[in-house]
């Protein structure tokens, strides 16, 4: 049961609350029907001008040459913006938490390495404008091979998607190109297992398809800052990802949003608002800048690729002995949040179940696709999908109920997680339970009286003995520090990460970063 | 640059603009007269964020080039609400949890209002096919047919 | 450069300044020249409309109904004399695109979209066509095979011969989204009969080629023969001769290569 600290939290929670069950109005939900919630678009500002990308047509090519002149000199064009223009232009998302390397420009300078990828920006006093201003620009391209499968791009050989990655793998830890969870010793179940069965699975890229598309408008404000009304999900971080990339401090700007016409994870890569506020500089006019539907499909990031091999041994009882998973993200040609994705779901691994033997290996790899974002339980939701077609078929395979299949399985209040944490205020069975009944499924009374609450622990609860395997050879490059905070690029070499056996430890954290406590994505509390 | 005089009546009242040649009505909606209540969802004819009423008849301002409604009479969101008082559609679409995001709610109801301006009562089949064109990405449509549905009924227990 | 529109009063002027300007595209209910527009097509820099009410004539005092090429979807099932068109016209977009969309227009439209072509083409309609040198009237099928030269003419109506019954003619949108969506096929047949014997059968199949085509090996296989279920299995099987589907996101080329013939058999059968 949950403990609530009363003594403490004394005002926090009205232990009278009665709204489950009962309508609650939204508070914005007047401004719905009326039509006057105010989303980013509907600002109408003096002299605005519209911002345009020319978008790369290939999905990886080197840029030869790129020549604006003409553009330059189309009617209503009031400034072109190229690679160069943008103060720091390389930025990775999480380097606002310290985690991995600036591996994207805001504007391709020397290739392009997926289709839609942005080159320049016009500002033009009309939409119509700006785009005939972009036919006009000529971009000498040189075509490369392109990868478009996970795993091709890990054969060798394979083209080198992003040279920040030359494996074609994130990099975690500066050191591991994938991530691990060892916890027993699967291939001993395998052998003592009654079937073993292997299976694969695979997710295609999703799009969040949201009814506004990605935008922002930014506007020049007094004492030289600057007002950027967002359709983003992440204010803040998008917020902080600016003054980074446009290498000014943070209060430069006034970032209002938080009415959004649709987000779903798709509104959280900060797409267009570091153009347009450079636009808004550079020509200190309003300047928008909104995706039309194409560009929202082909740029605007998607839940990205999976392909998931799932291997498991079983017993003739149905009790799961060992379970090994192979996984591939196709974070696309950067980074924005698969890597973080990726910790995600070897979080999750084995799935709610108490297996004695557990191998997972989950690689974010870099492709010439658009690169992946966040969408709803990203990182997790594929996985799960995989984990629970696999139940079906194991249950199938020894003749057992899949609902009765998973409460044998289910892991219990504690059991020892592949974690090596203990399972508590575990409900799977429950879950279960109740499923069964509202479908009408009939479930043994024997499987109706277990519970999550009882015969959990014990054995359940030991870790089983875990081969150790060598470290990488090598290290690889140091992680990059951030230096959104104008602070000189990183110097500071972190200490050369000491072989140790998996579960890898984060490296030293930077001294510059002490205000970084905790950060979900190494789930570890730093100072 | 040459401009196009044009005008039409707009949620009642009479309004004269300048507009780019090519320009279509959403724009001149929302950037000539300031009614932001359409939205731009696609440019395309695909979502139905920008659907309008022209002469009374449903049709997408995106897809509209603004001149040809000289001398029409326009309807948006923004006319919806007499005085204070929403319309018993807006009512429904509170009352019945229609909107969630807000972005396809203009739309809705302004198909919603071209079904039942014609057919008072219409089926649920009826309903489901005026909003077919307007697509929603987080409500789901059952609370907006179910909005749609208790608006007519309640428009017929008052008549 | 804006875009500059033309408004013409009568057709023949309209057709002129079409045929007259290489940039210029005729504007019908809007929903493909204002969609280009919107996604930034620079090829198009003029605008020609008419208002000529010839343009907007339905004509179904005889056999053979004409349809100008203005005529909307809307029009379309609102007239109870062209209930054989009311499936195709229903099939295309939500009430707002069929108030807005064409018959001239939907000739046009590039797969996934045209169905209501599909219908016409497997009716055997005739385009009327104003070009640089005069009208003329063409047959639907030569029309789209030279749609890409045709967008300096302009369309004025098509003719077709109305359907013997209800049965001699079908129609079947395969969508993935009902009521609404895009076509992954489109399917049409017109089926005149003479002694319980099929006789000059027209099937006609969207979104299976670049522009909409007829399935020929079907309609020879249908020929002379009743409509029982050995006629239409052999049709069925000969379906795909002849089609060079494409991939979209609507569905694959393999994928409608797999289907057409079984969608083609539920339509010849009657089956929903």
């Amino acid at each position: 049961m949950l403990e609530l600290r009363k003594d403490i939290f004394a005002d926090e929670r009205d232990d009278n609350l009665k709204e489950i069950g009962r309508g609650t109005q939204r508070q914005d939900m007047l401004g719905h029907v009326t039509g006057t919630s105010t989303y980013f678009d509907d600002h109408k500002l003096q002299g605005m001008l519209h911002l345009k990308v020319l978008r790369s047509p290939h999905a990886h090519a080197r840029l030869r040459r790129i020549d604006t002149m003409e553009a330059e000199r189309s009617a209503g064009v009031r400034r072109i913006i190229r690679g160069a223009d943008v103060p720091r232009n390389l930025n990775t998302l999480l380097s606002l938490i310290n985690f991995g390397k600036d591996d994207e420009p805001s504007l391709a300078v020397d290739k392009v390495r997926y289709k839609g990828e942005p080159i320049v920006a016009v500002v033009a006093d009309s939409p119509r404008e700006a785009y005939e201003a972009i036919a006009k620009v000529r971009v000498d391209y040189e075509p490369l091979p392109a990868v478009f499968d996970v795993e091709g791009a890990l054969k060798p050989g394979a083209p080198v998607v992003n040279e920040t990655y030359p494996k074609n793998t994130f990099v975690y830890h500066d050191v591991y190109d994938h991530q691990k969870l060892r916890f027993g010793d699967v291939e001993r179940g395998f052998a003592e297992a009654d079937h073993v069965l292997e299976q694969h699975y695979q997710m295609s890229p999703i799009e969040h398809a949201p009814t506004e598309t990605n935008g922002s408008i930014a506007a020049p404000d007094t004492n030289g800052r600057y007002v950027v009304y967002t359709s983003t999900q992440a204010l803040f971080f998008s917020l902080d990802t600016c003054a980074k990339i446009l290498d000014v401090p943070s209060n430069t700007f006034h970032f209002i949003g938080g009415t959004v016409g649709g987000g779903f994870g798709g509104k959280v890569d900060t797409l267009t608002e570091p153009l347009a506020i450079l636009g808004a500089m550079l020509t200190g006019r309003p300047v928008r800048y909104q995706l039309g539907r194409e560009e929202e499909m082909q740029f605007g990031s998607p839940r990205g690729a999976e392909r998931i091999y799932i291997k498991d041994g079983v017993m003739r009882d149905g009790r799961i002995v060992a379970r090994k998973i192979r996984a591939y993200f196709d974070s696309g040609a950067y980074t924005r949040l698969s890597s973080y994705a990726v910790v995600k779901c070897v979080a999750h691994l084995p799935g709610p179940y108490t297996i004695p033997n557990v191998h997972g290996d989950v690689y974010c790899v870099f492709t010439n696709r658009t690169p992946a974002t966040a969408m709803r339980g990203f990182g997790v939701t594929a996985m799960d999908f995989a984990l629970e077609c696999q139940m079906d078929k194991l249950a199938h395979l020894v003749g057992i109920d899949p609902m009765e299949f998973r409460i044998l399985n289910a892991y219990r209040d504690g059991d020892m997680k592949a974690h090596r944490r203990e399972a508590k205020n575990t409900a799977l069975i429950e879950c279960v339970q109740v499923a069964a009944e509202k479908a009408k499924w009939p479930l043994r009374e024997e499987m109706r009286r277990m519970s999550s609450r009882k015969d959990g622990g014990g054995s359940r609860a030991a870790v089983s003995p875990t081969p150790l395997e060598p470290a990488p050879q090598g290290a690889a490059v140091s992680q990059q520090r951030t230096t959104y905070d104008r602070a000189p690029p990183a110097t500071i070499q972190p200490p050369p990460p000491t072989p140790t056996p998996s579960p890898p430890r984060p490296p030293a954290p930077s001294p510059s970063h002490g205000a970084t406590r905790f950060s979900s994505v190494f789930g570890t509390r730093r100072r | 640059m040459t401009k196009t005089a044009l005008q039409f009546r707009h949620n009642g009242r009479d309004v004269a603009l300048f507009v780019d040649g090519g320009v279509n009505l959403l724009v001149a909606l929302r950037e000539s007269i300031g009614d932001m209540t359409p939205k731009f969802g696609c440019g395309q004819g695909g979502c139905g964020a920008c659907s309008v009423l022209i002469d009374g008849e449903l049709h997408l301002s995106c897809l509209t080039l603004a001149e040809t409604v000289n001398g029409r009479a326009v309807e948006t969101l923004d006319g919806l609400k007499d005085g204070p008082n929403l319309h018993p559609l807006q009512r429904a679409f509170m009352e019945q949890f229609a909107a969630q995001c807000g972005y396809c709610t203009p739309g809705m109801l302004m198909a919603a209002k071209a079904l039942l301006d014609r057919n008072p009562s219409p089926s649920r089949a009826e309903v489901i096919e005026a909003i077919s064109g307007n697509i929603c990405r987080c409500t789901g449509y059952e609370p907006i047919i179910n909005a749609v549905l208790a608006a007519a009924s309640g428009g017929r227990a008052r008549a | 450069m804006p875009v500059t529109v033309k408004t013409f009063a009568n057709f023949g002027e309209a057709a002129s300044a079409l045929s007259s300007d290489r940039s210029a595209r005729y504007l019908g209910g809007g929903t493909l020249v204002m969609r280009a527009l919107n996604e930034g097509d620079v090829s198009i820099s003029t605008v020609v409309r008419a208002t000529d009410r010839a343009l907007t004539r339905i004509d179904v005092a005889s056999s053979r109904v004409t349809i100008g090429a203005g005529v909307t979807f809307a029009r379309i099932l609102a007239e109870r004399e062209l209930a054989f068109l009311h499936a195709p016209a229903r099939s295309i977009g939500g009430p707002a695109v069929r108030n807005m969309g064409t018959v001239g227009g939907n000739l046009f439209a590039p797969s996934p979209y045209g169905d209501f072509t599909v219908a016409l083409l497997a009716l055997d309609a005739t385009v009327s066509v104003q070009g640089g040198l005069g009208a003329r009237d063409m047959p639907i099928e030569e029309f789209l095979q030279s749609r890409e030269r045709q967008s300096g003419a302009l369309v004025l109506a098509i003719a077709c011969q109305r359907p013997a019954s209800a049965d001699a003619f079908r129609y079947r949108k395969i969508a993935r989204i009902k009521p609404k969506g895009g076509s992954v096929i489109t399917l049409a047949a017109h089926l005149p009969s003479s002694g319980g014997r099929i006789s000059g059968a027209r099937i006609a199949l969207g979104s299976m080629a670049a522009t909409q085509i007829r399935a020929r090996a079907a309609e020879r296989a249908l020929e002379g023969r009743s409509l029982d279920d050995a006629a239409i299995n052999a049709a069925a099987a000969v379906a795909a001769e002849g089609v060079s589907p494409t991939d979209n996101a609507l569905g694959s080329a393999w994928y409608r290569r797999e289907i057409v013939g079984v969608h083609l058999r539920r339509l010849l059968s009657g089956l929903e």
